[in-house]
Order: C-alpha cells, then sequence, then structure tokens
C-alpha cells in the first residue's frame, strides 16, 4: 500500500508542451499509466503516444484518467486546477511555479465540498517508488519501503530520499506539498493519510520558515500519530522580510522563524535534524525498521 | 516588491481611500511651491525611502510656514537617513513627500493580508495605532481585531461594522470605516497584494478618518499583469546584486557572510546556508540557480557572487535530478573559465552522471575540490575560507 497514488492511478497531463512532455516521457518510462494530455485546441492529436484531448472532462470520460498533473504556466494554470477539479479527478498535482496568491485563494474556494485533493502548487510532485511517479523527482533515487516523505521543498526531498536510501531505508510514498502559502495539501493532511497506511512505519517532515504548516504538523504527530516523525527545518539562517525563493518562505512580523519551528517540533516529540546531512540519521535514532 | 509612501497614497486616491494631499518634490523651492498650492499649513515633509521608522531618524518633520517646508526640505534631501530597518549604512534621501497635516485625535491600525491558515484574505484592526503592531500581537493580543474574506461574496458592510465597532468608530465615522475599508479591499484585489497596511489610520479632530501612512507588499508572482505596479519600483532602494540576479531568474538575496553559495532549488539553498554556518562558517547569500541551469545561468550566478567583495570562497551544491551532473560541471567549469576564479571552489554534485560530472571536474586544470555529500562539502569549504 501507499498513499494517493499507486500502481492503479491513471494520470494525465494537462499542459503537455515542452515541458510537460518531457515529464510525462519520464513518468511513463518509470512504469507510470500515464493515459493522456488535455491542451485546448489540440485534441484528437497524439503526441508521442499520448492521446490529447481539448477538455479534462473528455479526458476522464474517454479513458478513465483519475488523476493529472498541471505544468500549465503560471497565469493559466488557477484555471486548469478548477477544470481539473469540475471534472470529478480523485487528485491533481500541480508542478506549476508562479501561480498568484489571489488565484489560489479563489481555486481553495472553489474547492470547497468537492472530492478532490490538490497537491501543490510550486511542487515536485509525488511518488509511490516502483510504482507511480507523477511530477518532476528522478525516479532512480527512490526505492520502495516503509518510510514516509512530506516535503515544502523539491531538491531538499531529494536529499532526504537520498539518505533514505543509502542507509537502506525504502520509501512508501514521497510527497511535495510545495512552497506556496496557499496551496491544496499542508503537512498535517500528509501526515493523517501516512498514519493510516499500513504500510508506512515511520515518516520523515521536511519544512522550511514561513507560516505555521509545520507547527501545526507537530500538534498533529503529538495528539494523533502512533508511528515515529523525524523532520528538518530550513532556514536558521535566513534573514526576516526577505523571500527565500519560494512564495511562501519569508519570515513575517517575526513569525515563522525555524528556531521556534525546531522548538515546536521537539516539544512535540520530533526527532529533529540540526543539519540537512543528518535527516536519515535523526530517523534512525527514534525508528527500527521491523525487518 | 515595495513602493515609495508617496506612490501608495497615489493609488490608495484611486479606489477611495482618504489620504492627506500631498505632492512628492525632488528639491527644496518645488517643496515651498507645493506647499502654498496645497493648503494654509502645517504641513508635513516626510523623507521616501523603503523603511520603517523614518520618524524617530529624522526623516518626518513639521513645518508651519511654506519657506519652513523649503528648508527642512532641503536639507532633508541628500541626506542618509538611518532607521531600524535600513542597518547602520542608512539610506540617501532622494525625494520628499509635502503634504497637509491634520488634526489627529486618534490613531488607529489596519492591514490586509492572505492568511494562510485560513486561505483568505484577512482583515486586521487594532486601536494601537502608530505602535509596532508584531509588539501589541506579543503583548496585548485582545487589541487585535480579524474578519476573513469570503472571496466569492468578497468584503461585507457587517464585517466592516464589526471591525469599526471594535475600534470604537461610532456615530458617522461607522458609515465612513465602512466605505473606507471597502476601498482597501478592493485595492488589495485590484493591484494583487501580498500586505497593505494602513498604519496609522487617523481619526481627526473634525471627524474624518485619513490613512496617515501606507505600506504595500506586492505578490511578485502577480506582477506580470500589473506592468504600471512595475513601473514604480524603485532600483535605487535595492541592492545592485539582487537586481541583477532578477534580470537572470535567479533567485538571490545576499548576507554578511563570506561564503558563497550556488545550488538549485529554494529549499536546498537554505539548507546550504544552514550547513556551512552549521560547520562554523557564515554563508554570503542565497542563491537557487533553479531547475534549467544551463552553463549560461551558472556563469552569471558566479559573477553575482564574486561581485560581493566579502566572498572568499564559493560552495556550489547541486543534487541533479532530471539536471545531469555532467552539464552542470561543464557550467562550472566555463564559468570558473570566464570569471576567472581566485577563491577556493568547493563543488558538491549528486544525481544523474555524477560519476562523468565529477571526472571532469577533476581533470579540468581547475582548482576546484570535490565534495562528498553537503557535510563534507560543507567542512571543506569552511576549512578553506579560515584557512
Amino acid at each position: 500500500m501507499s498513499i494517493l497514488i499507486d500502481k492503479n492511478t491513471k494520470v494525465i497531463t494537462q499542459g503537455l508542451g515542452a515541458t510537460g512532455l518531457f515529464h510525462a516521457q519520464g513518468a511513463r518510462e518509470y512504469g507510470t499509466q500515464m493515459v493522456g494530455g488535455v491542451t485546448p485546441g489540440k485534441g484528437g492529436t497524439v503526441i508521442d503516444g499520448f492521446p490529447v484531448y481539448d477538455t479534462v472532462r473528455e479526458a476522464v470520460a474517454k479513458i478513465g484518467a483519475t488523476a493529472s498533473v498541471i505544468y500549465v504556466p503560471p497565469p493559466f494554470a488557477a484555471d486548469s486546477i478548477m477544470e481539473a477539479v469540475d471534472a470529478g479527478l480523485d487528485l491533481v498535482i500541480c508542478i506549476t511555479e508562479g501561480i498568484p496568491v489571489l488565484d489560489m485563494v479563489k481555486v481553495k474556494q472553489y474547492m470547497q465540498g468537492k472530492k478532490t485533493r490538490l497537491v501543490g502548487p510550486n511542487c515536485p510532485g509525488v511518488i509511490t517508488p516502483g510504482q507511480c511517479k507523477i511530477g518532476i523527482m528522478p525516479g532512480y533515487i527512490h526505492k520502495p519501503g516503509k518510510v514516509g516523505v512530506v516535503s515544502r521543498s523539491g531538491t531538499l526531498t531529494y536529499e532526504a530520499v537520498w539518505q533514505l536510501t543509502n542507509v537502506g531505508l525504502g520509501q512508501s510514498t514521497c510527497v511535495g506539498i510545495g512552497g506556496d502559502p496557499v496551496n491544496g495539501t499542508n503537512h498535517v493532511d500528509v501526515l493523517r493519510m501516512f498514519e493510516e497506511d499500513p504500510d508506512t512505519e515511520a515518516v520523515i517532515m521536511i519544512g522550511e520558515i514561513g507560516g505555521n504548516s509545520e507547527e501545526e504538523g507537530a500538534r498533529f504527530v503529538k495528539e494523533q500519530m502512533t508511528k515515529p516523525v523525524a523532520a528538518y527545518i530550513a532556514g536558521v539562517t535566513a534573514p526576516p522580510g526577505k523571500r527565500m525563493g519560494h512564495a511562501g518562505a519569508i519570515i513575517s512580523g517575526g513569525k515563522g522563524t525555524a528556531t521556534e519551528k525546531v522548538a515546536v517540533l521537539e516539544e512535540c516529540g520530533i526527532s529533529v535534524a540540526a543539519s540537512p546531512a543528518d535527516m536519515a540519521k535523526a530517523l534512525l535514532k527514534i525508528y527500527t525498521p521491523r525487518n | 516588491m515595495n513602493i515609495h509612501e508617496y506612490q501608495a497614497k497615489a493609488i490608495l486616491r484611486k479606489f477611495g481611500v482618504p489620504v492627506p494631499d500631498g505632492h512628492v518634490c525632488y528639491n527644496g523651492a518645488s517643496a515651498r511651491e507645493w506647499a502654498k498650492r496645497l493648503g494654509e499649513g502645517p504641513w508635513v515633509v516626510k523623507a521616501q525611502i523603503h523603511a520603517g521608522g523614518r520618524g524617530k531618524g529624522g526623516g518626518v518633520k513639521l513645518a508651519r510656514t511654506s519657506e519652513e517646508v523649503r528648508l527642512i526640505a532641503r536639507d532633508m534631501l541628500g541626506m542618509t537617513l538611518r532607521t531600524h530597518q535600513t542597518g547602520p549604512e542608512g539610506k540617501v534621501v532622494t525625494r520628499v513627500l509635502v503634504e497637509n497635516g491634520c488634526n489627529i485625535d486618534r490613531e488607529l491600525y489596519v492591514s490586509l493580508l492572505v492568511d494562510r491558515g485560513t486561505s483568505r484574505v484577512t482583515v486586521m484592526a487594532s486601536t494601537e495605532g502608530g505602535m509596532d503592531i508584531e509588539e501589541v500581537a506579543a503583548t496585548t493580543p485582545e487589541k487585535i481585531f480579524r474578519e476573513a474574506v469570503d472571496p466569492l461574496v468578497g468584503l461585507t458592510p457587517f464585517q466592516s461594522r464589526n471591525l469599526a465597532f471594535c475600534l470604537g468608530l461610532t456615530g458617522k465615522l461607522t458609515g465612513k470605516a465602512v466605505k473606507l475599508l471597502q476601498g482597501l479591499y478592493d485595492t488589495f484585489l485590484a493591484c494583487d497584494c501580498s500586505l497593505l497596511e494602513i498604519n496609522p489610520l487617523v481619526v481627526t479632530k473634525e471627524g474624518d478618518l485619513l490613512a496617515l501612512d501606507a505600506k504595500f507588499g506586492f505578490d511578485d508572482n502577480a506582477m506580470f499583469r500589473h506592468l504600471q505596479i512595475g513601473d514604480m519600483r524603485d532600483f535605487d532602494e535595492e541592492d545592485p546584486n539582487e537586481i541583477e540576479a532578477s534580470q537572470h531568474d535567479l533567485s538571490y538575496v545576499s548576507l554578511n557572510g563570506n561564503i558563497g553559495c550556488l545550488v538549485n532549488g529554494a529549499g536546498l539553498a537554505m539548507a546550504t546556508m544552514d550547513i556551512i554556518k552549521f560547520s562554523g562558517g557564515e554563508p554570503a547569500n542565497f542563491l537557487d540557480v533553479g531547475g534549467g541551469a544551463t552553463i549560461e545561468r551558472v556563469t552569471e550566478a558566479f559573477k553575482i557572487i564574486l561581485s560581493d567583495r566579502n566572498v572568499k570562497g564559493i560552495f556550489v551544491n547541486i543534487f541533479g535530478g532530471i539536471m545531469k551532473c555532467d552539464v552542470i560541471a561543464t557550467g562550472v567549469i566555463e564559468a570558473a573559465r570566464q570569471v576567472s576564479l581566485n577563491v577556493p571552489l568547493v563543488v558538491r554534485l549528486e544525481g544523474t552522471n555524477v560519476e562523468i560530472g565529477k571526472k571532469m571536474l577533476a581533470e579540468s586544470g581547475l582548482n576546484i575540490v570535490a565534495a562528498d555529500g553537503m557535510a563534507d562539502g560543507a567542512q571543506k569549504i569552511v576549512q578553506a575560507v579560515a584557512a
């Protein structure tokens, strides 16, 4: 088992341009069921074996897609998310970076009461190693196993995964929730799924400065989780008031500092790595694999 | 992106938010003439720099006569203003805002921002105007009132009335507050703000509401649809390296240390700064070259890092995912040659084709120290810089 995606997930790509196509091909090579794409105006064509549809509704009706991955440029991405939600997909993963925050505020409101789960935007995607890869992460660094990974950052997730794989710990599912201030899925959502997943034994949570998603995650760990959780928070050296790449990575009004977050996490019984090179080590301090 | 107070007030005026009449001036004589046109006095002369705390630094002064306006403006223009937000080097004042003074009865606080918790625009108000709002939030949180706005309905009059009554704005002031808050909400949406802060919002002795100061933060992601706001950007107020970096789509923030960092990915870039500190060094910058690090971008990144004279060594930390390590290695070698690198360079590569990449660096004839993992790399660059 795993969370969010597995070998049965049928994925369409919204925005099958150069970038979208490149990653769709990569996902297909990994073994993901990439069943087609949506590019308005190009319906009826086939691009490198991917049947293309004009609308998401059509793609769902004709090929039974259950999930979509979005590479549509930022000015149009919010509309693409809503189109996918309207078509009733279970899961929408938005890779696009740079969507205006107020567009996402509308999307969040639009999604109220609908069944679709959104991951992202501005995220690397989701991977269940050995079964399904949706997004831009390199597949080969992963290894099937029992550790769940949830993170706001892309390359820092690869770093954690690589450390795990190198000490022989495989991963159940790795979820990049993205670096934007308003997003579809937060740390708590993913932690809850990992807690309920019988094949996840432990979790690494990666966070960064800004907001309080990590603190809420930590309180959830303390109150409702039975599985061991290790963490790392990036940005101890980040100055206040400066956006550190991600739109959401900013210490505003003295709030959301790494030091504050680490303190809350530790209070909640999470094993926090002081150095980003020690994420797997921090997990092994509190977790012994069953086999 | 930030804008000046006079620009902020021009935007607010357009959306029907009451602000004092005023004009931006670049020399003393024009300040005097504008003062006469604006009214009878007294006037306030305000230095226009992108930093708070101007009053304490001598950047806000009251003038009783138009001649006094001229003298104050003359002295203020060209002066270096130091506040708690400018740092010790301060900022040179190149323009002043001359505006009509007002009779302040009470000072209040209002701001709008996107609240992550509710994913909604939230209006915050407080009776403690003119104060540092973070301090109010920490010491007397009960003096801060909030209304979260449903994006489909917008800010409703009842929500604005709720806030008005919390602020003690009764009688005719209630209606004025509703109108003002609506204007602020309209501004926030129309300009894709990330923050809009009015501090102080004043109640005058004549019974009017006036936004006496205004601070805007804009969502960088939305600036593609606001060319006019982009035109208000004042490059003199920004770090030249950060401007240069933004023109090459590099995300760069300058810091005070001496170890330059070149990394792919924002999270890993922050983590790299952290591990340098953890290893006993100080990072000179945050720099994310992004996923598609071409030779040109890596070269520009090197140039920007090296233009910071404090930099005594560079740590390149790349986790090549989709990006192959041999491509990165080519970029690093090419860049190092072009900029005739003369400080220690430690490179950590991981990912696809890592062995080819490492071999290329080793055979390049350049003085590049290879690192195994980010901890090893951080230790090596800290040692190299200390030596």
